[in-house]
């Protein structure tokens, strides 16, 4: 029988993958990828939790994470595709016009 | 017997699938291992009884989103980058803060283990059910504002998608 508690682990360590990938990653999109497993993560912990109370309100909050990413997602290519357009490269560490 | 089965297999491909997310060289390979890993947690979320989100995810995740970005893998050309160095020379510090993390939150988790109930005390899933008319009504009584402003949200990241890719003239 399985407890809450696996799933905790289990969201844990695909939270973990994920922050691993948004901070060694150089790739703007691998790191965008590697935030929709995080914000999936959460959703697993949310799932468990509503099923742990027997209620449902924890799905509807994961529902509207899954909105926010969609929403994330999108907005993120676009930018993606307008800084490709402009510097003819996908790394982060040459996104460097900030920097002084 | 057999939930714990299910729970194995998909719990073993979506870790299996996240780590060779972050670490394959070819972004088209990221996003199919990435695509089998939203399935994977599909397939967790059926087992807790959440069907409308289990169709949700594979419709919106795996079809909406997933969609879009191999559309964008494929606009931007990668030929290049795929050459280059794949991850970044300070990789060891994120990897001591994510085990850092990750040992903080086991502690938490065990600190807090005694206020979660054991595996058999969880109520019957007939609580949850029906499902998808529990979560509608949700969504249009309790949490009916939420709801109309994530509406919004979703058309402002439409227009500003559409402004941001737009070619300037």
């Amino acid at each position: 029988m399985i407890g809450t508690g696996h799933y905790l682990f289990l969201s844990l360590a695909l939270f973990l993958i994920g922050v691993v990938g948004v901070a060694t990653r150089r790739n703007v999109i691998i790191i965008l990828m590697s935030i929709e497993l995080i914000l999936n993560a959460v959703n697993i912990n949310l799932v468990a939790f509503s099923r742990l109370v027997g209620s449902v309100e924890g799905q509807v909050f994961a529902i509207f994470i899954i909105t926010d990413a969609a929403a994330e997602a999108a907005v993120g290519l676009g930018i993606i595709i307008a800084f490709f357009r402009n510097r003819e490269t996908v790394l982060s560490d040459e996104m460097d016009l900030l920097k002084w | 017997m057999l939930d714990r089965v299910l729970f194995d297999l998909f719990a073993g491909l979506a870790i299996l699938s996240a780590i060779l997310v972050v670490t394959r060289r070819n972004v088209i390979h990221s996003a199919i291992f990435l695509i089998t890993a939203l399935l994977a947690t599909a397939g967790i979320f059926l087992q807790l009884h959440a069907e409308f989100l289990f169709i949700v995810q594979i419709i919106l995740y795996v079809g909406g989103i997933m969609v879009l970005f191999i559309f964008v893998i494929m606009l931007v050309n990668l030929d290049v980058a795929l050459h280059q160095m794949q991850f970044r020379r300070q990789w060891w510090v994120g990897l001591l803060l994510a085990i850092a993390l990750g040992a903080e939150t086991v502690a938490a988790i065990y600190i807090g283990r005694l206020s979660l109930p054991g595996p058999n005390s969880a109520p019957p899933a007939t609580a949850l059910e029906p499902n998808t008319e529990l979560v509608g009504r949700a969504l249009f009584t309790g949490y009916m504002l939420p709801f109309e402003i994530a509406s919004v949200l979703l058309l402002v990241a439409m227009i500003g998608a559409v402004v941001m890719a737009k070619r300037r003239t």
